[in-house]
């Protein structure tokens, strides 16, 4: 993770934009690179608090080893499993081609 | 297409060139009864999308639930590969958008894989000899496969060209663990061997964890090879290239000869290598360019906030460790050694996937050479003929044993016994069974085949004439009669004795 609070770029924000799959216009790309640097520099102010004998933490209960046993439960049916989809075909979700690998 | 005319640089002349570097990733499914991270079954083969529920289906609000047995498989693994396992470690989402990750991230391992630093011996023959090669392992970490997309229209039925695809999502949170190589430097002329040796090796030791099914052909176990090129062994690594989708062991070695020759051919034309993915395509045997890899900060990985941490605690990790199977290239070893045999005839019952049920049947009673004749003759036949697994025919190493036990009493004989067989593996019982209820015997009183001689002698008088001559070959022809007359039932050395005997001739 960056370090450098404050600055984001306008061309930050549009490779995220692609990463997210969102078109994003002119005044978006302004707009979202100042909101952005805003949180950056929001989160960042954590750091002052946080000193170097806090460890970093990403779950706030103190618990691990959470496991469950290697035993099959009940599954959605087919129909279930479907009943969301915007398209199905032979029992399977069907999806607008697939492009990015070209 | 541009690529099928590539230029490839001769491979002595490569060699003589460049040195290359290898890495491999090798992506292992697990055979837990259940998926990762839900308890949807994990069966082969199921009608689409009903192997589902909303957490492997990405739906909102459902949360991961994880297997214990994954997660000891992937600590067993790693400790079968000499690794260190982690005291403390998390899962990471690795962002991404793909159909067939309904999730729209895999929960994978990033900067805390579970299992690292370890190291395989590989052994891969050359024209002077075999020879053993240690390629070290980076890490082992634990993640989910995806669903499987079919794409459809278009003229070629792959993803270029197709109008839409359809997912089936019975796949998807199966577990898979991604085995990483170190770069695998000092290998030469025979990186192509050392790669699939590699390979090769890894999957004796997966199949003897009893941790996957292992069968490339059906993609429990997937390989993506990266290659390299530098002038020579002491030049910082080249740019590389990954390619996927090789999927036999035989590809594994193509795949990097050919990314030798044709990355040498570049180079020494001046160009560069691009580090992007490669396809590789079995029936013409080359790869072709994919996508430029992402780079790894576009996945935006990060902890995943919906499974808690594993601290495997060191007490887990030695328990784990004391239920590792001996090393299969030692075992190996020590069983040819055992059975007088060489590495070919161990590699024939290896191949076979015999090694198990040839043990376990000579420690039933039968002969080495028996043992090993019945599962990759005759049994490796008819796993062959219905396309099942030799373990998976129901006959017991036992069994094969008192087979063999009869054959060599004379209750049966050899083409006697493949019935007996056959009626096993039909389910009419034990081969004693088998035997009584089929009336297999081999005729061993004297009486009824003294009168299939008789009458065979009487039919052709010539022969009996050349035989009293002296000339004993021609016996041949009566004891096919003999043979015949019985169905099979007569032991054709006796009879052989009984026609000398009749017609009073020394054999």
């Amino acid at each position: 993770m960056p370090e450098t609070a404050g600055a984001i770029t306008r061309e930050q924000v549009a490779h995220l934009g692609r990463l997210a799959r969102l078109s994003l216009t002119e005044d978006e790309l302004d707009r979202y690179s100042a909101q952005l640097a805003d949180i950056v520099a929001a989160v960042a102010r954590v750091t002052e608090v946080a000193t170097p004998d806090v460890p970093a933490t990403s779950h706030p209960m103190p618990l691990q080893n959470v496991f469950r046993d290697d035993v099959p439960r009940p599954c959605l049916s087919q129909e279930q499993a479907l009943a969301g989809a915007p398209d199905a075909e032979d029992g399977r979700f069907r999806v607008p081609r697939i492009l990015d690998e070209e | 297409m541009s690529q099928a005319t590539m230029e490839l640089m001769d491979f002595d002349e490569a060699m003589a060139r460049f040195d290359p570097v290898l890495g491999l990733e090798v992506h292992v499914e697990l055979s837990t009864a259940t998926k990762m991270f839900c308890g949807c079954p994990t069966t082969f083969g199921a009608e689409p999308n009903t192997q589902v529920c909303p957490v492997c289906l990405g739906l909102p609000g459902a949360l991961p639930a994880l297997n214990r047995m994954g997660v000891e498989s992937a600590m067993r693994i790693g400790l079968a590969l000499h690794c260190e396992v982690a005291e403390w470690c998390r899962f990471a989402r690795k962002n991404y958008f793909y159909p067939d990750m309904p999730k729209n991230f895999q929960t994978s391992q990033y900067d805390e894989p579970i299992c690292s630093d370890g190291w395989i011996d590989v052994d891969y023959d050359t024209p002077e000899g075999r020879r053993t090669f240690r390629v070290g392992i980076e890490r082992a970490h634990m993640e989910e496969d995806t669903g499987k997309n079919v794409h459809l229209g278009g003229a070629t039925g792959r993803i270029h060209g197709a109008d839409y695809s359809l997912v089936d999502y019975n796949r998807a949170g199966i577990p898979l663990i991604e085995i990483v190589t170190k770069p695998i430097e000092g290998a030469g002329r025979y990186a192509p061997e050392v790669a699939r040796a590699y390979v090769s090796a890894l999957r004796d030791l997966l199949r003897a964890l009893e941790v996957s099914d292992v069968r490339m052909e059906q993609g429990s176990l997937r390989c993506d090879v990266n290659v390299s090129l530098r002038p020579s062994a002491d030049a910082p690594f080249g740019t590389r290239s990954e390619t996927k989708n090789v999927n036999s062991l035989r590809s594994v070695e193509r795949s990097v000869r050919y990314e030798i020759g044709r990355q040498a051919a570049l180079l020494a034309g001046g160009g560069r290598v691009v580090q992007e993915t490669r396809h590789w395509h079995e029936d013409t045997g080359l790869t072709t360019s994919g996508r430029s890899k992402e780079e790894a900060e576009d996945y935006r990985y990060f902890p995943e906030p919906d499974l808690v941490p594993i601290a495997p605690s060191r007490e887990w990790v030695e328990a784990l460790r004391a239920t590792l199977p001996e090393n299969p290239a030692a075992r190996r070893n020590r069983l040819a050694a055992a059975w007088g045999i060489g590495e070919l005839e161990m590699s024939t019952v290896v191949n076979a996937g015999a090694l198990d049920l040839v043990e376990a049947t000579i420690a039933a009673g039968a002969d080495q050479a028996a043992a090993r004749k019945w599962w990759t003759g005759e049994l490796a036949r008819v796993a062959r003929e219905r396309g099942v697994e030799l373990r998976d025919l129901a006959i017991t190493p036992a069994q094969v044993a008192e087979v063999e036990a009869l054959v060599q009493a004379g209750t049966v004989n050899d083409k006697l016994a493949r019935q007996v067989i056959e009626g096993v593996l039909a389910g009419e019982g034990g081969p004693g069974e088998v035997v009584a209820a089929r009336g297999l015997a081999v005729v061993s009183d004297d009486g009824p085949l003294l009168a299939a001689i008789d009458d065979a002698l009487a039919a052709q008088p010539d022969v009996a004439e050349k035989i009293r001559g002296g000339k004993v070959q021609a016996a041949g022809a009566i004891v096919g009669a003999v043979m015949k007359a019985t169905r099979g039932q007569a032991d054709a050395a006796r009879v052989r004795e009984l026609i000398f005997q009749r017609l009073g001739v020394e054999a």
